[in-house]
């Protein structure tokens, strides 16, 4: 009796508790449409549909896209990994329809070698420009250390007397 | 030396203006296609019309013609339709027209109700050969050559301008006569 009524008390959160419970699977089965028959190609699954980059939406990688043609190009992708396609098979199979763009990253060839250089020219410049400062402020450091001694005597001449005045003044 | 180096910064600015204005008004979602200059895929689909009649590649061979790719689905495509009958009847150009991932019973009632500029329908439920030709939405045209080779990928609507500017010249150059 007791326990009959501390159910009913409880009723709607016991619902709610056994709907989340149950809706979690549902949730969980959607990203589980491709499964694989090893954890390795799930990896290299994963890992390529996030280096395809959509047609379509030409800001997201094909995993991230909801897209039609996206999800097209999944499927392709786990048709051939599935039929034992090699990576670099499934991404030319998919570029010679799509075309490079499609890659997020793009082979390095004569096309693409000012992209791949640009971040070692950046920072090769970058370096030189720093270089440059610290010799030139090197350099004039030196000069002005660097007094002739006819200067020095000028100098030693030139404190003495302001010394000597100071010194008469107080 | 260090005359020469005040230069440097107009320098820097000069070579980014050119590198920068050459990419304003490019469409960045217009991409050419990996196929131009390639032999047209090889396909075996329905005719749209004719569901026991099967089409292949070799439907290119003979002319220079156009594969329109549409879908009733597609609101753009309702857009260039008229442009495509014009095409068609006036200018008397080819046009194969791919139905991508469309319902059979829909397109035929479109073609009905709007009128058919199609020399050959191709029914392509799946979007197969839509994929194989790398299509990334609908509306798009590519330009066929004689021999079967795709010469040009147009993404978006056909209108006059398109035809006189493009897809004219190009099918001419391919020895067509428009």
């Amino acid at each position: 009796m007791t326990i009959f009524r501390l159910f009913s008390r409880f009723a709607p959160a016991w619902v709610a508790a056994l709907l989340i419970v149950l809706a979690l699977p549902v949730h969980a089965v959607v990203r589980d449409v491709y499964s694989f028959d090893t954890e390795e190609k799930q990896q290299r699954y994963q890992v390529m549909i996030t280096e395809l980059r959509c047609p379509k939406c030409q800001n997201q990688n094909i995993a991230d896209s909801n897209s039609p043609i996206s999800e097209d190009m999944r499927d392709e992708v786990y048709r051939m990994m599935t039929g034992g396609a090699s990576d670099v098979e499934i991404m030319d199979s998919l570029v010679g329809r799509f075309g490079e763009f499609i890659r997020y990253k793009p082979l390095v060839e004569k096309r693409t070698l000012l992209l791949w250089a640009t971040p070692a020219i950046s920072v090769l410049g970058g370096l030189l420009i720093v270089g440059g400062i610290v010799l030139r402020s090197r350099r004039n450091n030196q000069i002005d250390s660097e007094l002739s001694a006819e200067e020095r005597a000028r100098v030693e001449k030139i404190m003495d007397g302001h010394n000597g005045k100071s010194d008469s003044q107080a | 030396m260090k005359r020469v180096l005040l230069f440097l910064p107009l320098l820097v600015a000069l070579v980014l203006g050119v590198l920068l204005f050459s990419g304003i008004g490019k469409d960045p979602t217009k991409l050419d296609s990996a196929l131009v200059g390639k032999a047209m895929p090889e396909f075996a689909l329905e005719d749209l019309h004719q569901p026991e009649v099967q089409v292949s590649q070799q439907v290119f061979q003979g002319e220079p013609s156009l594969l329109n790719v549409w879908g009733t689905w597609c609101p753009s495509c309702r857009d260039e339709h008229a442009d495509l009958m014009w095409l068609a009847k006036n200018e008397g150009v080819p046009i194969v027209g791919l139905n991508y991932k469309d319902q059979r019973a829909e397109a035929k009632a479109w073609l009905e109700r709007l009128g058919d500029p199609y020399s050959t329908s191709v029914y392509d439920p799946k979007g197969s050969l839509g994929f194989d030709l790398g299509v990334y939405g609908a509306p798009e045209t590519f330009v066929i050559g004689a021999d079967g080779t795709v010469l040009h990928r147009h993404v978006g609507v056909v209108n006059k301008q398109v035809w006189e500017e493009t897809l004219r010249p190009l099918l001419n150059q391919a020895g067509g006569q428009y």
